[in-house]
């Protein structure tokens, strides 16, 4: 007695799960990122560290980002800072704004702007400041407009077949360009100083120890929310023409699919990603400055993809978080020698581990779990779809 | 390489003081005088004999070269007063980290210093973007930051003391004897464009138009230029300068186009034969790159110069380079970063406690006497120093000739009225 209305919301379930899991494996290896960031680090962290992982929780946002449109979709950005900043510094012109008070600016020779322009010599708010008076639509912002610069940088090179190194060096440029734009600037954007001294969401501080534990959180559940939607879209025929324009693209072409609007798709996916990220960010920093949306900060997250394992939506989390850790862990041990454990663990992965930590799951851990598992029961089914993404890493 | 593994060591020590301490309290009687219970009431890191302290510059990335002066400065004088017993009978101990250069790694190691270490005080930051990143965690958390650099001013936190100077104090009395003594009448101001230089440039600009306008009529600014850091092309400028060809060419360059500035300078004909400059931003440390034949018979505007002659800088150059080797310079920012722990211990001891409060409180009017570049006193309200400003002419050993020191000790004014 199956009521068939019953039956069509499992079978929906069904194909959710499908889409969204693949397999058992897949929502076990879901079900531990999530265990592990939501339970298990604010129960084990102090709230300094549990701060810092939430900081370490924001570049992962860029890195998942990058799984897909370079591990998936072939498009290495060196340039991701750029989108991540441009999320971070809505947010912070937001909150900026709300600490610039007349009151608290009394010294200021124009109370009610932020300090910064004041001593800029700027008299008046810049217009552009204007929509960051409102929390909805710097939210809407935070997501329009990397999409939107993420549009308009890639939509003619895309259309003009610009593709691989060529591309990645566009984007480094495009990054250099937004860092000279907001270091010039200073009026408008703070310059190198960024914008500092952030203090309260909507009259609620956010330099408390319980803020920072609700927006842990909240950013955990916004960048479980991103890998969940960036795996569906994998799994959607979108994705496996993305996945297949990759590796053949000539072939994707004489079959007859536009290539460039997949291309820019993903890009400006990848692009709002980060700029969550980036907005997550300046809330549990309390500032933002031009130093997170340089060259250098770009290639750091192309680092947190490859540690992680390019293709793996999960190896980007856990990429960024041990990259960060042992960042951290190196400077507060060596802090004159830091940078050369940190440069050493990296030659390490790139000779041995050119698939990084998912490499290591697949190639060995897995392995391991189908021995023992197939002693004790039947095998679950070897998933031929993760088979195909090993040979495809390299 | 080497304070490194006595900090290992030092830590260790300071976990073993811990669990002795814990262990035997109730029986032996720590620091008669100063008991622990009364001079630290804030939870800070401060055992019966020691008392810890952070110490936050960059030491890898491009403005570690600028900072290590200040780095070594400040164990120097740590160190001394060390050997002199330490502060309320406890031995200073070092936690360093490194902000390796950029502004988010300055705040994240801020906080660890402060929340995770509970360090007494920060010695640290150099340029204002790492103190804008740290500051609001020093407010917010309640700690003392000790700031050695000369900066554009327009800030006066109670957790921060600033031993360098801030823009009036080094640019007002600068001018008035570029004015005097070099017959300054038109000025050409320059600077690396960000908030120190334009700031800085702010109050020259008035200061000329208002104040020396007032006593000669010629007096006019001829031009105003910014550059952005690390640029190296200034030719153009130069021909700008020629064309103008003012009395006073004004610099506030700083870091790494120093070197491609005065050496540009020198190709295109502008030396100290035909031209005066006066820098405010151009110390023995920047003049170890430049150069010191690129520069020569140039001006700056400081507040100390290694070659001071006085019986204080003397001794105190020398156990600079005992300590750090022969070859080390010490420019303006390095002598003011060997004056925050001092200041530091003076303040401590006259509150009787470490809280920073109380410390707070203590600094008003606290004198250094003998302090390197001469006596500075910390102002009543500000938290920066009194200080004498001192005109030096750079000599092709790269040192500076101390040319005039001023007779006042010039009051630090953050918010200078009719500047702004």
């Amino acid at each position: 007695m199956i009521n068939p209305i019953n039956q069509a919301e499992s079978s929906f379930g069904k194909v959710l799960y499908e889409r969204l899991f693949k397999n058992k494996e897949g929502l076990i290896a879901f079900a531990i990122l999530a265990f592990v960031i939501l339970i298990i680090f604010p129960t084990v962290l102090s709230p300094f560290r549990l701060n810092l992982t939430g900081k370490y929780l924001c570049y992962a946002f860029a890195a998942v980002g990058l799984v897909m449109c370079w591990g998936n979709a072939g498009i290495l950005c060196l340039g991701q800072g750029l989108f991540f900043g441009a999320g971070g510094y809505c947010m912070a012109m937001f909150l900026k704004l709300e600490a610039s008070d007349p009151e608290s600016t009394a010294i200021q020779s124009t109370p009610g702007i932020p300090d910064f322009m004041d001593w800029n010599q700027v008299t008046e708010l810049p217009w552009f400041w204007n929509p960051f008076k409102s929390l909805p639509l710097t939210i809407a912002l935070i997501i329009t407009l990397p999409a939107l610069l993420a549009y308009i940088l890639s939509v003619f090179y895309f259309k003009g077949r610009v593709s691989g190194v060529v591309f990645a060096i566009l984007t480094q440029s495009m990054v250099a360009c937004l860092w000279y734009f907001i270091v010039g600037n200073q009026g408008y954007f703070g310059g190198i100083n960024g914008i500092t001294d952030l203090k309260t969401l909507k009259g609620w501080d956010i330099r408390t120890e319980d803020a920072h534990y609700l927006l842990y959180y909240l950013c955990c559940f916004l960048l479980l929310f991103c890998i969940l939607l960036s795996r569906y879209i994998l799994s959607t025929r979108l994705g496996r023409v993305l996945i297949a324009q990759r590796d053949k693209e000539m072939r994707v072409r004489f079959s007859g699919y536009n290539i460039t609007s997949f291309r820019i798709f993903i890009f400006c996916f990848a692009a709002v990603v980060s700029s969550i990220g980036g907005a997550m960010f300046t809330l549990q920093v309390g500032f933002m400055s031009p130093n997170l949306i340089g060259i250098v900060p770009s290639i750091d997250m192309v680092i947190f993809t490859a540690v992680g394992g390019r293709e793996s939506l999960l190896g980007a989390v856990y990429g960024a978080l041990a990259v960060n850790a042992a960042k951290t862990a190196f400077s507060e041990a060596y802090a004159a020698q830091w940078l050369f454990f940190y440069g050493a663990t990296f030659i390490v992965i790139v000779l041995y581990l050119p698939k990084g930590l998912a490499g290591i799951y697949h190639d060995h851990i897995k392995k391991w779990i189908g021995k023992s598992m197939s002693s004790s029961k039947n095998n679950d089914g070897e998933t031929p779809a993760l088979v195909t993404e090993e040979k495809n890493a390299e | 390489m080497m304070h490194k593994t006595n900090q290992l060591k030092r830590k260790l020590k300071t976990l073993f003081s811990v669990f002795f301490l814990l262990s035997s309290s109730s029986f032996v009687m720590g620091n008669e005088e100063f008991p622990t219970a009364e001079v630290c009431k804030t939870g800070l890191a401060v055992t019966d004999d020691t008392v810890t302290v952070g110490q936050l510059h960059s030491i890898t990335g491009t403005m570690a070269i600028s900072e290590t002066g200040s780095v070594e400065a400040e164990r120097l004088a740590i160190k001394q007063i060390n050997d002199m017993g330490g502060v309320l009978g406890r031995k200073i101990e070092i936690i360093q980290e490194d902000g390796a250069s950029d502004w988010p790694t300055f705040a994240e190691k801020s906080k660890k210093l402060i929340i995770q270490d509970k360090v007494a005080c920060v010695f640290g930051c150099w340029t204002s973007a790492s103190r804008k990143a740290v500051l609001p965690i020093f407010e917010k958390e309640n700690n003392m930051l000790y700031y050695p650099t000369f900066y554009e001013g327009l800030e006066a936190s109670k957790n921060v003391v600033y031993t360098g100077q801030e823009a009036v104090q080094q640019i007002l009395w600068g001018l008035d004897w570029a004015y005097e003594n070099l017959g300054a009448r038109t000025f050409y101001l320059i600077g690396s464009d960000y908030i120190w230089p334009r700031t800085s440039n702010k109050i020259a600009r008035n200061h000329i138009e208002r104040f020396l306008k007032k006593k000669d009529s010629k007096c006019k600014v001829v031009g105003e230029e910014y550059y952005p850091l690390g640029h190296t092309n200034f030719r153009s400028l130069i021909n700008k300068v020629k064309l103008k060809k003012p009395d006073l060419i004004y610099s506030i360059v700083v870091g790494g186009s120093n070197v491609a500035w005065y050496k540009q300078l020198k190709a295109a004909g502008i030396t100290s034969n035909k031209y005066n400059l006066l820098t405010i931003s151009t110390t023995e440390d920047e003049l170890l790159g430049i150069g010191g034949e690129n520069a020569e018979g140039f001006y700056a505007c400081m507040k100390y110069f290694q070659s001071q002659k006085n019986p204080n800088n003397q001794a105190f150059v020398k156990a600079f380079k005992e300590m750090w080797g022969e070859d080390s310079v010490i420019g303006d920012v390095t002598q003011a970063a060997y004056l925050g722990p001092w200041i530091w211990k003076a303040a401590v001891e006259k509150a009787g406690s470490f809280d920073i409060d109380n410390v707070h409180a203590a600094h008003p009017n606290i004198e250094l006497p003998d302090a390197p570049e001469g006596y500075v006193r910390v102002h009543e309200t500000n938290q920066h120093l009194y200080s004498r400003a001192k005109i030096g002419k750079i000599t092709k050993d790269g040192q500076f000739e101390v040319m005039a020191i001023s007779d006042d000790l010039i009051e630090p004014d953050p918010f200078p009225k009719g500047y702004q």
